[in-house]
């Protein structure tokens, strides 16, 4: 099987393994570690809070499954607080822990801004990337998020977006791959970005040297 | 407040009786208008923004109908879309949801109890909860409230009403000027002006639009977030392409 979305209880995942399977994917639903261990790339959802989401991931174990199979160098996935959770930490409520594929923090927005950010935002590429392959710069994409991510390491971003300041929407270190927006919300564009992370994103041994 | 550059939004919305599409005018005369998952992958591809699936069943078992409805929908549509319409408690909101609707309007069932909204904000998010407002001016000038589809005057003040709402912890408000739906003269610009000016939330404006400048008039002067419209788009007088193209050539950010 292609493309397993991990399903940890959170969210409503049929959206996505939808929009996968209109871009001619096969993509399952799974919360069973055997799926998704042998899995040939990983989904990682999240919706609402992110330490919830840390928290229904570590109880199922699939923290380390994630965090081992990214390694193993997987072409893993994460959407909305899915991305947010590859970072170390966030600042909600206090502090708490991500799986640190990816060095750098999750903020939230200012409160100058309207938070949650709801609605279709651009995504300025910040370097060519295979995730963009048919892809216009600046094509418009659908968010619903208080936070976001802060790379400790800019060359991680791919992609930013300009709400009240720029931030990264799209990330990538070789086979771990984050978008902050819902490509399965996002017609067009975000069906062509699935379509990309399943035909394009290569399994490519993780590495901490840079 | 920071100035932001999220799109205008064009959100066609679909009547849904018994699990077909159909459209008040004024509230009243119904005409059908196709079916709904039909209608809805007709306005993805025509590059609508958003979705709205208003339920006006009368049934008890109305709900049912709307979540298989929804569960269709999700499967073949991949923009944004809301269900309102009867819906009364977080169960209710957490079946639909769960169908695939990424947010919920509550109308009647808020002013009657207005701490679902605060309920539904809590569980789900305020991202999903929509406040619908349907507004009659007042020969006394203002605005007042109605509910049950309009037939029913509640004695509130549509904006402190909006305002209300987003302290409890709606995300958006979808407000309706019964004066104007219908009639193809243009959205209500005061009431959707007094209305964006008193909250942070967006508003999205309906009821009333009949040719693009409506759409560009409520999205400034109106400073509406969204527009909204039925009839005019079910049959095909105007193209949701038609007035982003407008729109765009008068300088407003859209997809």
């Amino acid at each position: 099987m292609k493309v397993a979305i991990i399903d940890y209880g959170v969210g409503n995942l049929r959206s996505v393994e939808k929009a996968f399977a209109a871009t001619g994917c096969e993509a399952i639903v799974s919360g069973d570690e055997r799926e998704l261990r042998v899995a040939e790339r990983l989904v990682l959802p999240g919706v609402g809070a992110f330490g919830a989401c840390m928290k229904a991931l570590t109880e199922r174990g699939f923290d380390r499954l994630v965090y081992e199979r990214a390694r193993e160098g997987t072409p893993l996935l994460g959407v909305c607080v899915g991305m947010q959770l590859l970072f170390e930490e966030s600042d909600e409520f206090g502090s708490t822990r991500g799986l640190g594929l990816l060095k750098g923090r999750v903020r939230k927005f200012s409160n100058a801004l309207v938070v949650p950010q709801v609605g279709w935002n651009r995504i300025h590429q910040t370097r060519p990337h295979a995730l963009f392959e048919g892809v216009a710069d600046g094509a418009f994409c659908y968010f619903v998020h208080s936070f976001y991510c802060e790379p400790r390491d800019e060359t991680v971003i791919a992609g930013e977006t300009e709400y009240g300041g720029r931030y990264a929407s799209v990330v990538a270190e070789k086979n771990i791959c984050g978008v902050q927006f819902h490509p399965e919300k996002s017609q067009a564009v975000g069906l062509r970005m699935l379509k990309n992370f399943e035909t394009r994103i290569n399994t490519d041994f993780y590495s901490d040297q840079r | 407040m920071v100035k932001t550059v999220l799109a205008k939004r064009i959100i066609p919305c679909l009547d849904v009786d018994n699990g077909r599409v159909v459209k008040g005018i004024r509230f009243v005369s119904l005409t059908d208008a196709g079916d709904p998952v039909a209608q809805a992958k007709r306005y993805d591809l025509e590059g609508a923004d958003e979705l709205t699936f208003l339920d006006i069943t009368a049934s008890s078992d109305s709900r049912k109908i709307v979540a298989e409805l929804v569960r269709r929908v999700a499967d073949e549509v991949f923009i944004p879309f809301t269900v309102g319409g009867g819906l009364r408690s977080v169960e209710d909101i957490r079946s639909i949801l769960r169908a695939g609707a990424d947010k919920i309007t509550l109308n009647t069932a808020a002013l009657e109890h207005p701490e679902l909204i605060s309920a539904c904000a809590e569980t789900f998010g305020s991202q999903c909860v929509v406040v619908a407002i349907d507004a009659r001016r007042r020969a006394e000038g203002g605005w007042e409230v109605y509910t049950h589809g309009g037939r029913r005057a509640v004695g509130q003040n549509a904006i402190e009403w909006a305002m209300h709402a987003e302290k409890l912890g709606a995300g958006e408000i979808l407000l309706t000027s019964m004066d104007c739906d219908g009639t193809r003269g243009g959205y209500d610009i005061e009431l959707t002006g007094a209305v964006s000016t008193a909250v942070r939330i967006p508003v999205i404006a309906s009821g009333g639009a009949g040719k693009v400048e409506h759409f560009y008039d409520a999205l400034t002067e109106g400073g509406a977030s969204a527009v909204l419209a039925a009839s005019l788009f079910h049959f095909g007088e105007l193209s949701i392409a038609q007035v982003k193209s407008y729109l765009r050539g008068r300088g407003l950010e859209v997809r």
